[in-house]
């Protein structure tokens, strides 16, 4: 047999094919194993999605039921002057709609109508009557939001009782567009997340507004003039060490030095905002820092060879250049601080805050928190709304990251 | 009668003009990385209108040397620099110079073509609009213009100056990053093997560039290759492991060298 | 200076060897051609002239070959220094030898036009003559060989003596055909293939003087030569 020929014989033989074969069943496993792994991840990602929109899709509607109600034959003691003038809310708050609305469930619906209708309710007509006071001189036919009981019950989780009763009544479901504007309140029909989605988005801002430009700062710092020496690699360690102590101790951290000692106001955004610049900024820092060495040494010798100064560098080329990696790092950061929960209960965002802060300064909430004390409550209806909170913390964390992303990609370049 | 034409002084006519002062002028210069000795006892003159290459095997300290001339080993941490390097009779390493003004007077250009990730025009402008070279964009525009036409660009550039400079070939990068070193209005250009990256043709018109550049600018190349030193340069340093070996005209070290290195190297004995 | 080690590419020496071995080959052919062609005239073998002219025809064939790997060698190897002086004597050198290869032609050319069996006396000095240029051929082209500038300095010495002898024949047959004036024809045959034997000496000086410049790089200076001028005629 020739070279070639025993070449070939071997590259054929048996053994060689056995090889073969093995080698396409490792290559076949692994891509299974792959795909599996990725698949159960989806999964999980997909029973959460589900369950979450599943159970609080209910708390995006309201349901209202239709009651006719006889105004000039209750003993209301409103008139319609008072509600055109300057007294309207306080009038209304005042003058017992409760009670003409209990009347006139009972009147319409039988004994235990009154469990239809809530306090909202009552809210609601009081604004439908302000805005249209003549209804105070004639029977009218209203549309009104039911209480939280028959809200559930409506949607088919409520009791058996309940369920009766609303079967009788006429409803309908609406859009609950208070859910979005409203904040915290006592009855779970009437709660938002206004108040918490803006104490969110307030305590973000004074994050991203603090820990931004330090930490790019600091990195900067380390990176372009810092001398390498032992003190620089402590440093170096020490701030790898701080993107991984857990959130809560940060939230000590708060309390001691925010709370206790500088007197800042509790609850604030501006204090919650400080304490979560703390624990983003090593992230920031870490990935400023790659980003700046990433940045490759032609760059710089082109600049330099220019005449440029080493400031001139850092911010015409360098920074720039390491722009993308660097909000990278702040996507991660911010996606960290959105969803902080433990820091924020410990400088004591954990109060019921029942209308939106107005200014960093005011006392409010933030959203994970939010579901945190919804999720605690007794009553049914903040199942839903625990849910539906979850979902649009969700969406606020998606859009949040899709602005970064975007600004990322704005500013990349290609070397 | 015949008209004679009188040729140009040539090469060995050129050796019998008397030569003015040096431009830059380097005596006994060493280089330190930290305790390991680079470069030791070198000297070198570079002349006005003259190309003066430093060739040798890699590894003997060319590269380290050229990047003496406009300081940039300031920017390697523990890199100590011994001895004395004049530009027009000033030492460079004085501490009344100043290194971003030398490095604007003694413009570089590297092996691997590296523009600015920005636009042509932006390229070219960077330098002379942080040395505050232009009064207003009209003059901009002129340096610009002057720098990519010196630089032989101008015909190839002047419909997309708002491209990226990264999107032009290889060639065409290097000479606008001659163009940029340009555009600051050096006295000396640097060019640390210039054409390594690129393809002969592109390289042809590089030393065709070079020769051009030669009347206004006092440059000084590195190159590994020793054909392109003979084509392209007048004085010619040979370096072998840190010691300049031989320094003189290039017709000279490349005919008759007098040192037995310079020769085993030129003829390809060495190693 | 002495070149000290090869070439990293080995082929580049092995080129240059061949380049050198050539120029050996053709000089050992033009030495045995000036002998064999005086041999010829002094013995009237007018097979072996024959022969002389048909050989010379191998000696133009080297000589274009030499040129080509010469040019070869300068495209594709672009030597330097001392490698490129090399090439180009090598080139000089050849065509120098080639010439030298005319001369023995035309004095075997000059060989049927003598008379057989009338020997004129000064045609037993020639052999001498030619044996003196012919020994400074071979050393010169020994001294490129082996890139010795001081053994080319010697031969340049030597051409005195060559040109002495030329001038002391010439004197001789001068006084020849004055006395003998029916040999005049024979004369002056011998006239010109002394002078061309003489050539061969000058011949050889130049490439001595090629050789000089490719070991040292500098041309060599002249020293008076031996007095070559018609001046010291009486």
């Amino acid at each position: 047999m020739s070279s070639a020929d025993a070449a070939v014989s071997r590259w054929m033989g048996e053994d060689m094919q056995k090889r073969v074969a093995s080698r396409y069943a490792a290559e076949r496993r692994f891509r299974f194993f792959g795909f599996a792994a990725v698949a159960l991840s989806v999964a999980f990602l997909a029973f959460l999605l589900i369950n979450m929109a599943w159970k609080g899709l209910g708390g995006f509607t309201q349901t209202e039921a239709r009651l006719m109600i006889d105004f000039p034959r209750s003993n209301l003691m409103l008139d319609p002057a008072t509600l055109r003038g300057p007294q309207a809310q306080e009038s209304v708050a005042t003058a017992g709609l409760d009670g003409v609305l209990e009347q006139a469930a009972v009147a319409q619906f039988g004994e235990g109508g009154g469990e239809m209708f809530g306090g909202a309710s009552a809210r609601a007509l009081g604004d439908q009557l302000i805005a249209d006071p003549g209804l105070l001189d004639r029977k009218a036919e209203l549309w009104l939001p039911v209480s939280s009981k028959a809200d559930i019950a409506a949607k088919g989780d409520g009791d058996p009782a309940i369920e009766k009763l609303v079967a009788k009544a006429d409803t309908k479901r609406l859009f609950n567009s208070g859910f979005l504007t409203a904040s915290d309140a006592t009855d779970p029909s009437e709660v938002g997340v206004w108040g918490a989605l803006k104490g969110s988005f307030l305590t973000i801002l004074v994050t991203m507004a603090l820990a931004f430009p330090i930490g790019v700062m600091a990195a900067l710092y380390l990176e372009e003039y810092a001398p390498r020496n032992r003190w620089t690699d402590m440093i170096e360690v020490s701030i790898n060490n701080l993107a991984a102590v857990p959130s809560i101790i940060f939230g000590l951290l708060g309390l001691a030095v925010f709370l206790n000692f500088m007197h800042l106001p509790r609850s604030a955004p501006l204090v919650g905002g400080l304490t979560l610049a703390l624990m983003t900024m090593p992230v920031i820092v870490i990935a400023g820092r790659n980003a700046i060495t990433s940045v490759p040494p032609s760059i710089r010798d082109a600049a330099l060879g220019v005449g440029a100064s080493k400031m001139q560098v850092v911010f015409h080329h360098v920074l720039p250049l390491a722009l993308p990696g660097i909000l990278t790092g702040t996507i991660i950061g911010m996606a960290r601080a959105l969803g902080e929960t433990a820091p924020l209960l410990m400088i004591g965002m954990r109060a019921f805050i029942a209308s939106p802060p107005q200014g960093i300064s005011d006392p409010s909430s933030v959203l994970p928190v939010q579901i945190f004390l919804w999720s605690d409550e007794v009553g049914r209806g903040f199942v839903e709304k625990t849910s539906a909170a979850i979902i649009v913390l969700l969406i606020f964390m998606l859009l949040m990251n899709g602005l970064a992303i975007y600004l990322r990609n704005r500013f990349e370049r290609r070397w | 009668m015949i008209d004679t034409i009188v040729p140009k002084p040539t090469e060995t006519e050129e050796a019998n003009i008397v030569e003015g002062p040096p431009k830059m002028s380097a005596r006994d210069v060493s280089v330190f990385y930290g305790d390991k000795q680079a470069l030791q006892g070198v000297g070198v003159d570079i002349h006005d209108d003259k190309v003066t290459a430093f060739i040798g095997p890699s590894g003997c300290g060319k590269s380290t040397f050229l990047r003496c001339l406009n300081r940039m080993n300031d920017t390697i941490p523990g890199a100590r620099v011994t001895g004395e390097i004049e530009l027009d009779g000033d030492d460079i390493y004085a501490s009344k110079m100043d290194v971003v003004q030398l490095r604007a007077r003694v413009g570089m250009v590297f092996q691997k073509p590296n523009p600015f990730p920005k636009s042509i025009y932006e390229n070219v402008a960077y330098g002379p609009r942080i040395h505050g070279l232009a009064e207003n964009k009209g003059q901009l525009d002129q340096i610009v213009e002057k720098s990519l036409k010196r630089a032989g660009l101008w015909e190839e550039a002047k419909d997309r100056l708002q491209e990226s400079g990264t999107a032009l070939s290889g060639g065409q990068q290097q000479r606008l990053c001659i163009a940029r070193a340009i555009a600051v209005d050096p006295e000396v250009i640097l060019m640390d093997e210039p054409c390594s990256a690129l393809d002969p043709i592109a390289t042809a018109k590089i030393e065709e560039l070079i020769h051009e550049l030669r009347g206004r600018y006092a440059i000084a190349i590195v190159t590994h290759n020793m054909q392109q030193a003979a084509r392209v340069s007048q004085r010619t340093a040979f370096f072998h492991l840190g010691e300049m070996v031989e320094y003189g005209k290039t017709t000279d070290i490349f005919t008759n060298p007098r040192e037995q290195r310079t020769q085993d190297y030129i003829t390809g004995r060495y190693g | 200076m002495a070149t000290s080690s090869g070439h990293t590419i080995k082929a580049f020496d092995e080129d240059l060897d061949r380049l050198r071995a050539l120029i050996s080959q053709m000089g050992g052919q033009a030495e045995h051609a000036i002998r064999e062609s005086l041999r010829c005239l002094v013995q009237h073998d007018l097979d072996g002239a024959a022969k002389i002219v048909e050989d010379d025809k191998k000696l133009d064939a080297l000589e274009i070959e030499t040129e080509q790997r010469a040019v070869q060698l300068i495209a594709l190897r672009a030597p330097m220094a001392a490698d490129l002086r090399d090439v180009v004597a090598a080139m000089k050198i050849s065509s120098v030898v080639e010439r030298i290869g005319d001369y023995a032609k035309n004095i075997a050319k000059r060989v049927p036009l003598l008379e057989a069996g009338h020997v004129i006396e000064p045609l037993s000095l020639l052999p001498e003559m030619g044996r003196m240029a012919t020994e400074m051929v071979h050393d010169v082209l020994n001294a490129f060989v082996q890139r010795d500038a001081e053994a080319a300095e010697r031969v340049i010495e030597r051409d005195k003596a060559v040109d002495d002898f030329y001038n002391s024949i010439f004197r001789t047959l001068l006084t020849y055909m004055m006395e003998k004036p029916n040999n005049i024809g024979q004369s002056a045959h011998l006239l010109f293939i002394a002078k061309n034997v003489e050539r061969v000496g000058d011949h050889a000086t130049n490439i001595a003087e090629m050789v000089y410049y490719a070991a040292t790089g500098d041309y060599y200076v002249d020293r008076p030569k031996g007095a070559d001028s018609l001046a010291n005629l009486d």
